[in-house]
């Protein structure tokens, strides 16, 4: 196997060494390690089907990976498998300003891909905090989010096509650039969200949005984390849907300032960071009318940024909140519990109080415009005893997040570390179908095996 | 006094995001885990808690990583990239994996010999000076006797510095004193690279804190602040010169001891965790932590007295590029741009990718050759669309290095050209 793999590509897109394959052994996520047997560069889709081909004949498992910031141990390798890692194929093939689309490989960077779009005056919004070095068909993959889902959706309402190099080997085109097209299954959307099981994704055609004229950024502090969860529910109530309404607790503000030390606010118990974008008129309006809600819901101030800048700044400091929380404690275990919008002041004090009575440090923080919170358990993975009673307090939270008719990943993936609670969400019968869907695509269950399903 | 943390302790603070990766200047050369900073914290950990022994393919990616410090820069976790690589080098050089006969010479002769005795280390230099200035460079050059040196003494002859006609000593008194009332104490670091290169640099910045009302202190034999053998697995040699450049700059007698060179400031701020386990250095050198400053960062403490003339008859702009040790070790890259823009009849235009390695950290230039040229060709890029002038920047390495791809460039520290807008300030100093 790792013969014709060095024929086919080249000694020097094959790493094999145990210094080359340490590096690979793990994602974004705390906790999963291990080593694959093999790392493999491929440069082209015809270098990976034939990469799956070969893997097909060698019963080896294969496991897709593109810059390895995954949240779920998605990209952890599995015993044996060999890595397939595309970020060799990183370009933007073209942007097409007729039929707002952008095709790229699944190599390129997020932030390249809406920085390629902005030259046109157009616009890719989803934007993970990763985005500078997370590729697209990672995002694709796992169907990544990010800080404006509220207004402009997830990955998937910007997919528009996607070859894939299905787990026979074979090349499969789904989906054109045509805004509608009913023509069958909506095959592309099996494969939007399938963290690497179903397929390898090596090309994407993205739908880009005209890029918003206008944007202001603004910054609300608050004496409790009801008030800022009030604020944002009295904000959708007034019709108004801003592009971002992130939040942050007290915890994560600290950890962010003592990282960026761009003067937050370490003081107030959450803020809200709030960004609307469009026409100029609509954006002063809708600024003015969020502040305005916002002072009423109890916040103790509300600034605006003066440039574009300082904006930029606000959002970036936004974007490290996970890594900087990983200054307090050695191991970093982080949540993406997900609810409807109207229980969110109710989730978030569930946190609070899970974490008091449990006595475990939670720093809270997330996309509190579409629901999604991010709490992360600041610990210490060698000591067993608070390890357990983490476990014991993910479990309250699963448990509460589905009762309030949540899920229990909003934008991370299932992967390694939330199948344990798949079956919890899920009915049986869709579980079933899901596990039949795998089998049919890929009866040697050869793609990224040991994911999703527990 | 600091507490000293584990290796596999310091390691455990990555949690593997990847929010290093953009701007490692390795990854982005080859887009290999291994040659990016969770990838090499990885394998210090590793080696670390005993899953990989010290092998040669270990100390070449350590050799490879260029310790520019942009990682510790984009990290939100607060990772000390800094401690783990230089605690994996010095591992490399105690295993004994790298040395061979010339190897250790070199070394020896570099680190053990010239860089901890200043005399020997200037004496080295007025020969370097006697070969550039006699005219046996220029004879040597077209015999072409350079094909007698060994190869890679060979390659660096063409890149070695142009020797200062005076070195620091000779330029600056051992104490001087403003003409106005003092408002601070402080001592001059000359450096090593500095004063044998630029020791007008040197005169510049005494220049500089003259004008601003402090008592300079410059002692005329200053050992090398260890920075070079910190970077290089020398740890012992490194608390040596700490120790000695403590004894020679008490640091209670001062406001402030100033560095001017990006690299050697880098190590400097940090001799309390290099001495805290020396009972009877460790107060002190937490004191000289304290009191060491950049001299960027300490102009604008200060709170400096702007120049009223420019330094030159025309308006002229300039770039400047942030020396690696002193925006990402130092983190010192807001000062430099205040001051430049308090110089009349200047134009700071922005550099694209400023705060990226040239490539010539430390000795880098020398061990790693084809990744030193393809950073510098791409900062030789950035520099040309710039259409500045003058280049700015505050670290003899970079100088040197940029200096050698672009020898018609005027390259000056930020300081020379305060000092040169000084003196037209005032034409009767």
């Amino acid at each position: 196997m790792l013969e014709k793999l060095t024929t086919l590509l080249g000694k020097e897109n094959l790493l094999t060494e145990k210094e080359d394959l340490i590096p690979y052994s793990f994602d974004g996520t705390a906790t999963f390690h291990q080593l694959p047997l093999a790392v493999a560069f491929p440069r082209t889709t015809e270098q990976i089907s034939t990469c799956v081909k070969l893997a097909h004949e060698t019963n080896t498992p294969v496991i897709t990976r593109g810059s390895g910031t995954g949240l779920s141990g998605g990209s952890v390798p599995s015993e044996g498998a060999i890595v397939l890692c595309l970020v060799h194929m990183s370009d933007i093939i073209s942007v097409d300003p007729a039929n707002l689309t952008l095709r790229a490989q699944p190599g390129a960077i997020t932030a390249d891909i809406d920085a390629a779009a902005a030259t046109h005056g157009l616009f890719y919004p989803p934007d993970p905090g990763s985005m500078k070095i997370s590729t697209i068909g990672g995002n694709v993959a796992e169907n990544s989010g990010g800080l404006r889902g509220l207004k402009y959706g997830v990955t998937r309402d910007y997919v528009m096509a996607l070859t894939v190099v299905l787990p026979n080997g074979n090349i499969a085109t789904f989906g054109n650039a045509c805004v509608k097209d009913v023509a069958g299954y909506s095959m592309k959307d099996l494969f939007i969200g399938s963290e690497g099981t179903l397929g390898i994704i090596t090309e994407v055609l993205l739908k880009l949005l005209p890029r918003p004229a206008a944007r202001r950024t603004m910054l609300a502090t608050f004496p409790s984390m009801e008030s800022a969860a009030q604020t944002v529910s009295a904000i959708i109530a007034a019709r108004i849907i801003p592009c971002t309404l992130e939040f942050l607790d007290q915890m994560t503000i600290r950890c962010v300032e003592d990282y960026t030390k761009i003067g937050l606010p370490t003081d107030c118990a959450a803020l809200l960071l709030m960004e609307t974008d469009g026409h100029p008129a609509a954006v002063a309006d809708e600024a003015e009318k969020m502040a305005a809600i916002a002072l009423q819901n109890g916040a103790i101030e509300v600034t605006t940024a003066s440039t574009d800048a300082e904006a930029l700044r606000l959002a970036t400091a936004r974007r490290s909140a996970f890594s900087a929380l990983a200054r307090v404690r050695p191991t970093t275990i982080l949540e993406d519990v997900t609810v409807p919008r109207s229980h969110l002041a109710e989730m978030v004090s569930f946190i609070a109080k899970t974490a008091a009575d449990l006595n475990l440090t939670i720093g809270t923080f997330g996309h509190m415009g579409d629901g999604n919170l991010h709490p992360t358990f600041l610990t210490d993975e060698r000591d067993q005893a608070e390890m357990s009673k983490v476990h014991q307090a993910l479990d309250l939270i699963v448990t509460k997040t589905l009762s309030l008719g949540g899920t229990i990943t909003g934008e991370h993936g299932i992967g390694l570390a939330k199948k344990q609670w798949l079956p919890q969400q899920l009915d049986a019968s869709s579980l079933d179908l899901m596990r039949q869907l795998k089998q049919t695509l890929d009866p040697h269950n050869l793609l990224n095996p040991g994911k999703i399903f527990p | 006094m600091p507490a000293l943390v584990s290796i596999p302790d310091l390691a455990s603070q990555c949690i593997h995001c990847g929010m290093c990766l953009p701007t490692c200047p390795t990854y982005d050369t080859t887009k290999r885990e291994r040659n990016s900073p969770r990838g090499r914290i990885s394998l210090i950990k590793a080696v670390a808690v005993g899953d990989l022994p010290i092998t040669a393919s270990f100390a070449e990616e350590m050799s490879y990583c260029l310790g520019c410090l942009a990682c510790q820069t984009a990290c939100p976790a607060g990772v000390d990239y800094a401690s783990l690589f230089e605690h994996a080098r010095a591992e490399i050089e105690t295993s004994g994996l790298n040395s061979s006969p010339k190897r250790s010479l070199y070394r020896y002769l570099t680190l053990d010999l010239l860089f901890t005795r200043p005399r020997l280390l200037r004496a080295f230099g007025k020969t370097l000076r006697f070969y550039q200035t006699s005219g046996a460079e220029t004879l040597v050059r077209k015999l072409r006797l350079t094909r007698l040196l060994p190869a890679d003494l060979r390659r660096l002859e063409p890149s070695a510095p142009r020797i200062s006609q005076r070195f620091s000593n000779e330029l600056i008194a051992p104490l001087e004193s403003p003409s106005n009332p003092v408002i601070k104490k402080v001592a001059l670091l000359t450096g090593c690279i500095q004063d044998l290169a630029y020791a007008q640099i040197n005169r510049d910045t005494a220049d500089v804190l003259l004008a601003n009302g402090c008592e300079v202190h410059t002692p005329p034999v200053q050992p090398c602040c260890g920075s070079i053998h910190s970077h290089n697995g020398e740890t012992e040699l490194a608390r040596d010169n700490a120790r000695r450049l403590i004894d020679l700059f008490p640091p209670e007698n001062f406001d402030a001891i100033i560095s001017n060179a990006g690299g050697c400031g880098s190590h400097l701020r940090h001799y309390g965790k290099l001495l805290a386990d020396d009972p009877s250095y460790s107060r002190r050198a937490a004191l000289w932590d304290e009191k060491l400053k950049d001299i960027h960062e300490f102009l604008t403490e200060i709170k400096i007295i702007p120049p009223t003339q420019a330094p030159f008859p025309e308006p002229v702009t300039v770039t400047y590029h942030d020396s690696c040790h002193l925006a990402h070790g130092q983190k010192i890259t807001r000062q430099p741009r205040a001051l430049i823009a308090l110089i009349p009849g200047i134009t700071l235009v922005p550099l694209t990718e400023s705060d990226w390695c040239c490539g010539s950290a430390g000795v880098y230039s020398i061990t790693q050759p084809e990744q030193s040229a393809l950073l510098l060709e791409r900062k030789v890029k950035h520099i040309q669309a710039t259409h500045a002038t003058i280049l700015l920047t505050a670290n003899p390495g970079c100088h040197l290095q940029i200096q050698n791809a672009l020898p018609r460039l005027n390259i000056l520290h930020p300081v020379s050209l305060l000092a040169q807008a000084y003196r037209q300030s005032l034409p009767e100093n």
